[in-house]
C-alpha cells in the first residue's frame, strides 16, 4: 500500500520499542513466580553452559526452575500472544467486523467439544492410565475438534458467497456445539467435569516440552500463512466485491486465512485452553499504536503487541496467582469497550 | 470497448434481459437507465464476470469475457460500487494504491510506475490534496471520488460504476458526471454507469442504454428525448417531475 523508500521513523520506533519490551517482559516472566529469582541469576541459568554443574553463581534448583518450568511457560505466552493476536486481526479484516476474534468461526467450541469428548470419554475407554496419552490426547482432541469445525465452515463457505452468512453459520455451529458440550458435562462424573472446567479456564503452564515442540512449528506455519495473506487482507479492506474486481481469488484467500487461523488459534487453544480477549483486543491496540491499516505493518505489529500483552498477563497472573483467563478478560474487556466507544469505524 | 451480442440475463426462468446487443466504444460515457429491479446491476455484474449470462456473449476489447482470466480481467475492467469504505487509519492514497493490486507482487510492493499511477489518478480526480486523509474522515462525495481514483489507478480501458451518484447532493452529482465525461473523453476510456438521474444521463453522457422490459435500447443521448422510450419506461412520473418538459 504505502511506500517506504525511507521507512517512517514513527513505525520503526514503535517496532523497536515493542521488540525491546518483549525481551524485557520475557526475562521478567522468567524472574517472577512462586520464588522470585533475580534477573542476574535468570541470565546465568539461561546462558551459562555449565550452570547445572557449577553452582558458584546460581543454584541447581534455580537452573531447573528457569529452564524446565518458567522458560517453557514464557515461550508459550510469547507464542500464544502472537498467534491469537494475528488470527484475531485476520478475522476482523476478513469479516470486516471489529468484534470478530480468533473464536468467531467456532474454533473454541470445536476444541471444547474435542476436549469434552476426550476428558469425559477417556475414563470410560481406560485411556487415562498413561500420563503421556492423557496430555497429548487432550491437546490432540482439541486440535482435531477445532480443525473439524473450521473445515466444516470452510466447506460451507465454498458454496456461500456472503461472508456474513459464514459468520452467522460459525456462531450458530458454536452455540449448537456448546449445547452438546453442556449435555456431556451434565452426564459426566465429578472428577472428569473438574478437569474439563479447568481446561476451559485456560492455562499457559500445562504445556509439556513435547507439546511445545509441536506448538512452535504450528505457530510459525500459521504466521507464515498470515504473511502470505498480507496482500489479500489489504485488498479485503475494501470489501470482497472490490477485492474480486481487482483480481483477488476471494475463496482461495479465505481458505488461506482460515488455514492460518487453525494453525494459530486452533493449536494454541488445544494446548492452553480458550484464552479470551487477546485476539479480540490486541489488533485494536496495534491499529491505534501504528495508526495503520496496512497488514504489512499490522501483522508483525499485532504479533509483537500480542506477545507483550500476554507476557504481561502471565506476570500479573503469577503475581496474583489467578487463572490467566481472568487476567486477559479483566485487561481486555475495558480495552474493547473503550475501542468500540471511541472509534466507531475501526475495520 | 464493450460489445454485447444477443445477451440474455436472468435467474432461472426469470429473464431480465433478452437478446441485448450494443457496442460501447472507447472514449465514450454511457449511462445505464431503467426502473428498480430491471436488471441494471445484473448487467454490470455480468460485465465484471460475476454473473453468468444465460445466453449470448460479452466481448471486452474484442475478447470474449468467458476467455479472460481473472488476472487479465482486473487489468481490463475496473468497478466502482456503492459500498462505503470507511476504514479508520486507511489513507486515501492507500486506497488508490490498492488499485495497483493487479500489477504488484505477492506482498503488494509498489514500484515507481505504480507510485506515478496513484499520483496521476489522485490528480485527475482532483483529490491530490486528500492523499494523506483517512477514509473515515471524508464526505460521501470525496469517498466516491477516491474510489474512482482507485479505478483509474487500475489503468483499465473500461470502467463500470454502479449508481455512483446515489449518495450525492445535486452539485456533487453534476461534478461527478462531468468528471466521468472528462475521463472518458480525455483518457479514451469506455465508461458505463448505472443511474437514476435522467438529467445527468441526458446532459452529460454520449449515449444511454435504457432497459425497457427485457429489451436494451442503446441510443445516442441526444436522440433519446424524441424516441418516446423514456415515456414508455418511466410513464407519468416524467411529466410530474418536470424533467420531460425541460428536455423538450
Amino acid at each position: 500500500m504505502h511506500v517506504m523508500k525511507t521507512p517512517p521513523s514513527r513505525t520503526t520506533w514503535i517496532f523497536t520499542a515493542l521488540a525491546v519490551l518483549t525481551l524485557l517482559l520475557f526475562m521478567a516472566d522468567l524472574a517472577v513466580g512462586a520464588v522470585s529469582i533475580p534477573l542476574r541469576e535468570v541470565w546465568a541459568a539461561l546462558f551459562k553452559a555449565d550452570a547445572l554443574t557449577d553452582a558458584s553463581t546460581v543454584s541447581a534448583g534455580t537452573v531447573l526452575i528457569v529452564r524446565r518450568i518458567r522458560l517453557i511457560k514464557a515461550a508459550v505466552a510469547l507464542l500464544a500472544g502472537m498467534a491469537l493476536s494475528v488470527s484475531g486481526l485476520q478475522m476482523q479484516t476478513l469479516f470486516r467486523n471489529p468484534l470478530a476474534g480468533p473464536y468467531v468461526l467456532g474454533i473454541s467450541s470445536g476444541a471444547s467439544l474435542g476436549v469434552a469428548l476426550f476428558i469425559l470419554g477417556a475414563p470410560i475407554l481406560g485411556l487415562t492410565a498413561h500420563a503421556a496419552v492423557a496430555t497429548l490426547g487432550l491437546a490432540g482432541s482439541a486440535w482435531l475438534g477445532a480443525a473439524l469445525l473450521l473445515a466444516l465452515v470452510a466447506l460451507v463457505s465454498r458454496r456461500v458467497k456472503d461472508i456474513m452468512v459464514i459468520l452467522i453459520l460459525g456462531m450458530m455451529l458454536s452455540s449448537g456445539i456448546g449445547a452438546l458440550v453442556q449435555i456431556l458435562q451434565y452426564l459426566s462424573h465429578e472428577n472428569a467435569l473438574k478437569s474439563f472446567v479447568i481446561w476451559t479456564m485456560g492455562s499457559l503452564g500445562d504445556v509439556t516440552v513435547p507439546q511445545l515442540w509441536l506448538l512452535i512449528p504450528a505457530v510459525l506455519i500459521g504466521l507464515a500463512l498470515a504473511v502470505a495473506a498480507v496482500k489479500p487482507l489489504n485488498m479485503l479492506l475494501l470489501g470482497e466485491d472490490y477485492a474480486r474486481t481487482m483480481g483477488l481469488n476471494v475463496r482461495r484467500s479465505r481458505r488461506l486465512i482460515f488455514l492460518s487461523t487453525v494453525f494459530l488459534a486452533g493449536t494454541v487453544t488445544a494446548f492452553c485452553g480458550p484464552i479470551g480477549f487477546i485476539g479480540l483486543a490486541v489488533p485494536h491496540v496495534a491499529r491505534m499504536l501504528f495508526r495503520e491499516a496496512d497488514h504489512r505493518i499490522l501483522i508483525p505489529g499485532a504479533a509483537l503487541c500480542g506477545a507483550v500483552v500476554l507476557l504481561l498477563c502471565d506476570i500479573i497472573s503469577k503475581g496474583l496467582t489467578l487463572p490467566i483467563n481472568s487476567i486477559t478478560a479483566l485487561l481486555g474487556i475495558p480495552m474493547v469497550i473503550w475501542v468500540v466507544i471511541r472509534h466507531k469505524n475501526i475495520v | 470497448m464493450i460489445r454485447l451480442e444477443n445477451l440474455r440475463l436472468g435467474y432461472g426462468q426469470r429473464h431480465l434481459l433478452d437478446d441485448a446487443s450494443a457496442i460501447l466504444p472507447a472514449g465514450s460515457l454511457t449511462a445505464l437507465l431503467g426502473r428498480n429491479g430491471s436488471g441494471k446491476s445484473t448487467l454490470l455484474r455480468a460485465l465484471i464476470g460475476q454473473e453468468r449470462p444465460q445466453g449470448g456473449r460479452i466481448r471486452l476489447n474484442g475478447q470474449p469475457l468467458s476467455d479472460i482470466s481473472p488476472e487479465r480481467l482486473a487489468r481490463t475492467v475496473a468497478f466502482v460500487n456503492t459500498a462505503r469504505v470507511r476504514v479508520a487509519n486507511l489513507r486515501c492514497k492507500d486506497v488508490v494504491a490498492l488499485g495497483r493490486a493487479p500489477y504488484t507482487n505477492w506482498i503488494g510492493r509498489m514500484q515507481a510506475q505504480d507510485e506515478a499511477a496513484v499520483r496521476e489518478a489522485l490528480t485527475m480526480t482532483g483529490m491530490a490534496a486528500y492523499a494523506d486523509r483517512t477514509m473515515d474522515k471524508m464526505s460521501d462525495g470525496e469517498c466516491q471520488r477516491i474510489m474512482i481514483a482507485r479505478a483509474l489507478a487500475q489503468q483499465t480501458p473500461i470502467i463500470l460504476l454502479d449508481e455512483p451518484t446515489s449518495f450525492l447532493d445535486l452539485p456533487n452529482r453534476y461534478e461527478l458526471g462531468r468528471l466521468l465525461a472528462q475521463l472518458a473523453h480525455e483518457q479514451n476510456k469506455c465508461i458505463f454507469f448505472s443511474t437514476h438521474e435522467l438529467d445527468i444521463a441526458l446532459a452529460l453522457c454520449d449515449a444511454v442504454a435504457l432497459i425497457d422490459g427485457q429489451h436494451l435500447h442503446h441510443r445516442p443521448a441526444a436522440e433519446l428525448p424524441e424516441s418516446g422510450l423514456l415515456e414508455k419506461v418511466f410513464g407519468d412520473s416524467l411529466r410530474l417531475s418536470g424533467i420531460y418538459s425541460n428536455l423538450r
